[in-house]
């Protein structure tokens, strides 16, 4: 009954298990015992953080509010000054996001009889062909576990190497449960979120898995535009760091180029998402905006 | 009056694994914010049930408070109409509240109490699983809120009402087609923002780990409780136990003491009925064993009705307690291990059922066990007139007096 395709299922989600030292020493094996696999070696999300300045990460929704407009805001963002465009897959059931891209994701997912993983990717594509800048920033594609499962874990990566997309971001999948992805998709990076609710036995999982950047989530909740930043969280940034050297890119709640520069000052990436998606049906303004953050940052 | 048996540790039937899994089935697939949570949950969980002092509160509770052991009632002349030779009714319907949900929401409140959080969620359909956690905070003293899709308000008033009376928030989930799955996602994401102070009371055998099995354990007093009354009144022999399937906690609880203590070669037939809705051949079902395909819904990987993109689709069923796109991930084990049949009952036939028991032995039941009573006349033409059959009555049937009106029952 696998109906997703070579997707399989995730039997082998169940025994990931403790790297063993004692096990066979070949390469195939050696990954398989240890989801915790190591960075693709010369890793484009990596570079993006090598500017020696934090780096913006902007999200876009892919085919928000159509596939079209979703191309151009992803332009109007490299414009504007993104080191990184997340392109957010639509759908269904997002459970770590707010109002704001769950309603775009439900606008999106409207389109062309059923949008979904597949467009997102060709979005992806069209956009790292021609990104109307010299050179087109890195794509990390934030995707649900269940749209990847439905494609098939290793057609899904296949699709997305041979788009370009560099890394993903999949918010619902934990460290724990990456070993088949951690398989199939050499050559792309996979990030993983830390918690403010992470125990440092989590950090110290999380941030062994994550490959390129940590994707430091800042606020106990789902997405969205908040009122002002999470109290604590430079503290939250050092905890992490004591895990790892990777750079630390913070997300959830930072709308503003107040915020973002705040950010910057205690982190190596900010992340900006709601508040970009809400200008999205306008590129101009998407590009204005990330103008500013940019400025507010670097500034 | 007999005791209410513990049900004993998890032993023979050993699932699911430390992660989890029932096969390939269930595991975690959430944010990493709750994980934390989770892991703690799973930690006080099994110090919980291996402590006595739990464990005594947990069953006098059942006992003095519920109102168990919930009978093993004969009912010869629903077995006559039916054309089988015995049918015994496992009478959760008289439970405290009218459902087996009073059973599974007082071991997850005391759990609750257990960890120090002072506030409890749940999500609910039909408004039992609702009903029953606001009345276990009243009597823990502990706030509730309870999430509850709009078009469920509406097909289930009395229970908001009573929910209200009891103390508890009501709080309306508009998203989605605003049913069960839609309250269960908001459920989850309140959770996320909340889960330093609040306890997520989930109702059914679904979700990530550890709640199958801890659901499983705090339902499995159903099925204890029926093999014990099958010795007592010395029924040699049953030839199938059935329940119907929502998320699949009263058909696991009902189930897995016939997994764990029956050796395969005495064990009845175990049979599930899911909801068919208007009928398989339509999109409007809940039969997620049967039509479904696997794929992670609210953090567990289990059949499910979903999108060519992966998207879960929208389930219908007459009952808003079986109307969930999903199902319990231990369901999907036993599916395909072959060790339960799950078969479908449509609207139509979960309201003959429904009409036939009230009719001929004076007990009206929930339109969602009703589908499981829809499988009698299916069980007679095919075990034959002397046959044996257990069936779970999951709930009674006030809730739905307006459902079954419209539907034009009694006229
Ligand atoms: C009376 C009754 N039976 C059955 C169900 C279905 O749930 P489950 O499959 O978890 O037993 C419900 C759910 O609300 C219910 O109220």
């Amino acid at each position: 009954m696998d109906s997703a395709g070579t997707g399989g299922s995730p039997h082998s989600l169940s025994s990931p298990g403790a790297p063993t030292p004692s096990a066979s020493s070949s390469a195939a094996e050696a990954s398989f015992g240890n989801p915790l696999a190591p960075a693709p070696a010369a890793s484009r999300l990596r570079a993006a953080f090598l500017k020696g300045r934090p780096a913006l990460i902007t999200y876009v929704m892919a085919g928000y509010p159509d596939r079209a407009t979703s191309l151009e805001a992803l332009r109007a963002a490299a414009r504007g000054g993104a080191d990184v465009i997340e392109l957010g897959v639509p759908y269904g059931d997002p459970l770590a996001d707010g109002p704001v891209i769950a309603e775009a994701a439900a606008v999106a997912r409207a389109g062309e009889g059923g949008f979904g993983l597949i467009h997102a990717i060709q979005v992806a594509e069209a956009f790292i062909r021609d990104p109307g800048v010299d050179h087109a920033p890195p794509v990390v594609a934030m995707t649900y576990m269940n749209p990847v499962m439905r494609l098939g874990l290793k057609e899904t990566a296949g699709r997305m190497r041979a788009a370009g997309i560099a890394g993903v971001i999949i918010p619902d999948m934990p460290p724990e449960a990456a070993a088949p992805w951690r398989q199939v998709s050499q050559g792309i990076d996979t990030v993983f979120l830390t918690a403010p609710t992470s125990t440092p036995d989590r950090l110290a999982i999380v941030t062994a898995a994550s490959s390129a950047f940590i994707y430091c989530v800042s606020a106990v909740g789902t997405t969205g535009e908040r009122e002002s930043l999470a109290a604590g969280l430079s503290d939250q940034v050092e905890r992490i760091r004591l895990h790892t050297d990777l750079p630390v890119a913070v997300g959830f709640g930072v709308s503003t180029a107040a915020q973002a520069a705040q950010v910057a000052a205690i982190a190596d990436g900010v992340i900006v998402g709601s508040a970009i998606v809400k200008r999205q049906a306008d590129p101009r303004e998407v590009e204005t905006f990330v103008r500013g953050l940019a400025a507010a940052m670097r500034g | 009056m007999s005791d209410v048996l513990l049900p004993s540790a998890d032993m023979a039937y050993s699932t699911p694994d430390a992660q989890g899994f029932y096969g390939p089935y269930g595991g975690t697939f959430v944010p990493e914010t709750v994980i934390p949570a989770l892991q703690e949950l799973a930690t006080s969980y099994q110090e919980a049930i291996e402590d006595v002092t739990f464990l005594e509160e947990f069953i006098s509770l059942l006992r003095d408070y519920v109102g168990r052991p919930s009978p093993l009632y004969r009912a010869d002349r629903l077995a006559e109409a039916s054309g089988l030779g015995a049918v015994y009714l496992k009478r959760e319907d008289l439970n405290h509240t009218g459902a087996h949900k009073i059973n599974n929401t007082i071991g997850q409140c005391l759990l609750a109490r257990r960890m120090g959080k002072k506030r409890v969620i749940a999500e609910t359909g039909a408004g039992q699983h609702g009903v029953a956690t606001a009345t276990t905070a009243a009597l823990l003293g502990l706030e509730c809120s309870v999430f509850m899709g709009v078009e469920d308000i509406r097909r289930q008033a009395l229970n908001v009402y009573k929910m209200r009376l009891l103390g508890a928030e009501v709080v309306p989930v508009a998203d989605g087609q605003g049913t069960l799955a839609d309250a269960v996602t908001a459920a989850l994401r309140h959770w996320v923002e909340r889960v330093e102070d609040t306890f997520y009371v989930i109702g059914s055998a679904l979700g990530p780990h550890p709640y199958p099995q801890m659901v499983r354990y705090f339902q499995s007093v159903i099925g204890s409780e029926i093999l014990g009354q099958m010795e007592e009144k010395r029924i040699a022999h049953a030839d199938a136990v059935v329940a119907c399937i929502g998320g699949g906690s009263n058909a696991i609880g009902t189930f897995y003491p016939f997994l764990r203590d029956v050796p395969a070669e005495d064990r009845p037939l175990l049979i599930g009925a899911e909801a068919a809705g208007l009928g398989l051949d339509t999109d409007r079902h809940g039969a997620a064993l049967t039509k479904g395909t696997p794929g992670i819904l609210h953090g567990f990987y289990s059949y499910l009705l979903q999108d060519d993109e992966g998207n879960p689709l929208e389930a219908y069923s007459i009952s808003a307690g079986l109307d969930y796109p999903g199902v319990g991930p231990e369901h999907s084990y036993l599916k395909d291990e072959g060790l339960v049949r799950y078969e479908t009952v449509t609207d139509a036939e979960a309201l003959e059922a429904f009409a036939l028991l009230t009719r001929v032995e004076g007990i009206i039941p929930a339109i969602e066990s009703s589908h499981a009573l829809a499988l009698l006349p299916r069980l007679a033409a095919e075990l034959g007139p002397d046959a044996t059959v257990v069936v779970t009555v999951s709930g009674r049937g006030d809730k739905d007096m307006d459902i079954v009106r419209e539907a034009g029952l009694g006229g």
